[in-house]
């Protein structure tokens, strides 16, 4: 299990390797549809996310006192964002996707040529992830997207992933994908 | 009876507490991956996830979904007032962060903070016959189809007021209400097939239908989290399809058609889908699919449709009767 700190270098970044778990501790930003259409489209960003990472995410949050409390944040489908992803990476230097489901060839590009890796999440294991949301930073885009598309900074503590895709253009997905393709034309054949 | 109250209730247990028959196959599952494998850590994650949810009772997914009410009645009930209901225990649980602000005004692009609009929740009403019991064919059967060892399990956890009874003959005079949440990464997944399909080489028979099963479970790796759940229409229109598909995932994992062929063609689906590899969360192993609930309708001879409503492993339903201000709560 390898440990990654905000602000995750690129020399990081490009040790990691498919297959691998990790810890994210430090700062993490979410991001939805909305988001990603926004700085995909060169839309100002009010916060940096050089170095940092993006969390394919709609939490849930209700209000505490003056701030806010994340009560559930499992990973949404990352290919929604495919369309933008690459983008933003090239223009935003983001170093960690997190998601779920993997995505296309062209962030699987960005991933190699600009030293950034997807991380997969666990789908609607939502309860355990929000236990590794430590607080709440800050919230942008709260009026103009709403609670559930919003840019949320969050501080998270050992936040578990797999790497899904490699800055060496490996995607564990493609190869679960073309195996059972594989698998699914002998059962089809098989009548 | 407070309904209003009773229905919030409902809501927190469906968004927080995953049935227990589901957390079962969960825990089977990760023991029959290999050990410390990605897919059996993955299925242990989420047994841990749902241990959390219900402990702390928080949503044991973000994406609290969309929800269904599905309403057995006796004759006479105010209809518009338990509707009425469902929408305020909606607003309700959504100010205490039982459900996510998921719902967005399509028009206007805005999100509708209440969770609450015209339609939404939905509500089906039916007399007479339990919503839990639209068992595949024409055939309605009645009774208990959940083996007596889940029922003890339900009882030991929820400390006695469960009923063990899944489905069955309403009592005269209850009113019984299901709540399905249903997240958007499993419904987009959801499909519908006009057979005969020539990409698929699927004619207008069992064996046509296998292959759009699979094909949709398929196509699901990396949208819908799974391990998922089939829900399954064989015939009828695309909308009564997609209705009578929907309400199969309301039936117990462990139970079976009562129709031979079909209950014949759900084992062969499950046990197929789980020879694809596609393992938890699509990152390979050898749990794809919990279960596969079909049933058949009557068709046009012009139409041969195969609906399918995709599941993924957060499958969540609960239920509730009243009687004579007696609640039970089911599932
Ligand atoms: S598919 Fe299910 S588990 Fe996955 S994010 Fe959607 S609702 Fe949650």
């Amino acid at each position: 299990m390898k440990e990654l700190r905000y602000p995750f270098s690129e020399e990081a970044v490009r040790a990691l390797r498919a297959g691998e778990v990790v810890q994210v501790t430090g700062r993490v930003f979410t991001g939805r549809d909305r988001l990603h259409k926004h700085l995909a489209g060169g839309g100002a960003c009010p916060v940096s996310l050089r170095d940092g990472a993006l969390y394919h995410c709609g939490p849930v949050v209700v209000p505490q006192g003056e701030g806010w409390r994340v009560v559930a944040a499992g990973p949404t489908t990352s290919a929604r964002e495919e369309p933008y992803m690459a983008e933003i990476v090239a223009r935003h230097g983001v170093r960690l996707i997190i998601g779920k489901g993997g995505m296309g060839a062209a962030t699987k590009a960005a991933c190699a040529r600009y030293g950034c890796v997807y991380l997969q999440a666990v789908g609607g294991a939502a309860a355990l992830i929000a236990q590794r949301i430590k607080r709440v930073e800050g919230v942008s885009f709260l009026d103009t997207f709403g609670a559930t598309e919003a840019l949320w900074q969050l501080e998270v503590e050992a936040f578990e992933a797999v790497v899904g895709i490699d800055t060496c253009g490996r995607d564990l997905f493609d190869e679960v994908r073309a195996a059972s393709a594989e698998a699914l034309r002998e059962l089809l054949a098989r009548g | 009876m407070n309904w209003t109250d009773l229905l919030t209730e409902l809501i927190r247990r469906t968004t927080s507490d995953l049935p227990s028959d589901v957390e079962a196959a969960l825990r089977t599952a990760a023991t029959a991956e290999a050990a410390q494998s990605q897919a059996c850590v993955l299925l242990q994650s989420l047994v841990a996830n749902t241990g959390l949810a219900r402990q702390q009772a928080t949503p044991l997914c973000q994406d609290t979904g969309t929800l269904t009410f599905f309403w057995q009645v006796p004759r006479g009930t105010d209809t518009q007032a338990l509707e009425r209901s469902a929408r305020a225990a909606v607003r309700s649980a959504t100010e205490k962060g039982w459900l996510r602000r998921n719902t967005i005004d399509t028009l206007a692009g805005t999100s509708v903070d209440t969770n609450v609009a015209e339609g939404w929740p939905a509500c089906h009403f039916e007399q007479g016959e339990s919503p839990r019991e639209p068992l595949g064919g024409q055939i309605t059967a009645h009774g208990d189809v959940r083996p007596p060892d889940l029922a003890d399990e339900l009882q030991g956890r929820d400390g006695g007021r469960v009923s063990s009874r899944a489905a069955g003959s309403p009592e005269r005079g209850s009113v019984e209400v299901w709540l399905m949440q249903k997240g958007g990464g499993s419904e987009n997944m959801s499909a519908q097939y006009s057979l005969p399909d020539e990409a698929l080489d699927a004619g207008r028979d069992l064996e046509g239908v296998r292959k759009c099963l699979l094909q949709t479970v398929w196509r699901a790796q990396g949208f819908g989290c799974a391990p998922g759940v089939l829900g399954v229409c064989i015939g009828s229109d695309r909308a009564e399809g997609f209705m009578t598909a929907k309400r199969q995932l309301l039936r117990p994992l462990c139970d079976a058609s009562p129709v031979p062929e079909l209950a014949a063609l759900e084992r062969r689906v499950l046990d197929e889908a789980n020879r694809l590899g596609i393992g938890p969360m699509g990152m390979g192993g050898k749990t794809t699919l919990l279960g596969a609930k079909i049933a058949a309708r009557p068709r046009l001879p012009a139409s041969y449709f195969v609906t399918v409503a995709y599941m993924c492993w957060v499958c969540r339903r609960r239920g509730v009767r009243v009687t004579e201000g007696v609640v039970e709560w089911l599932g």
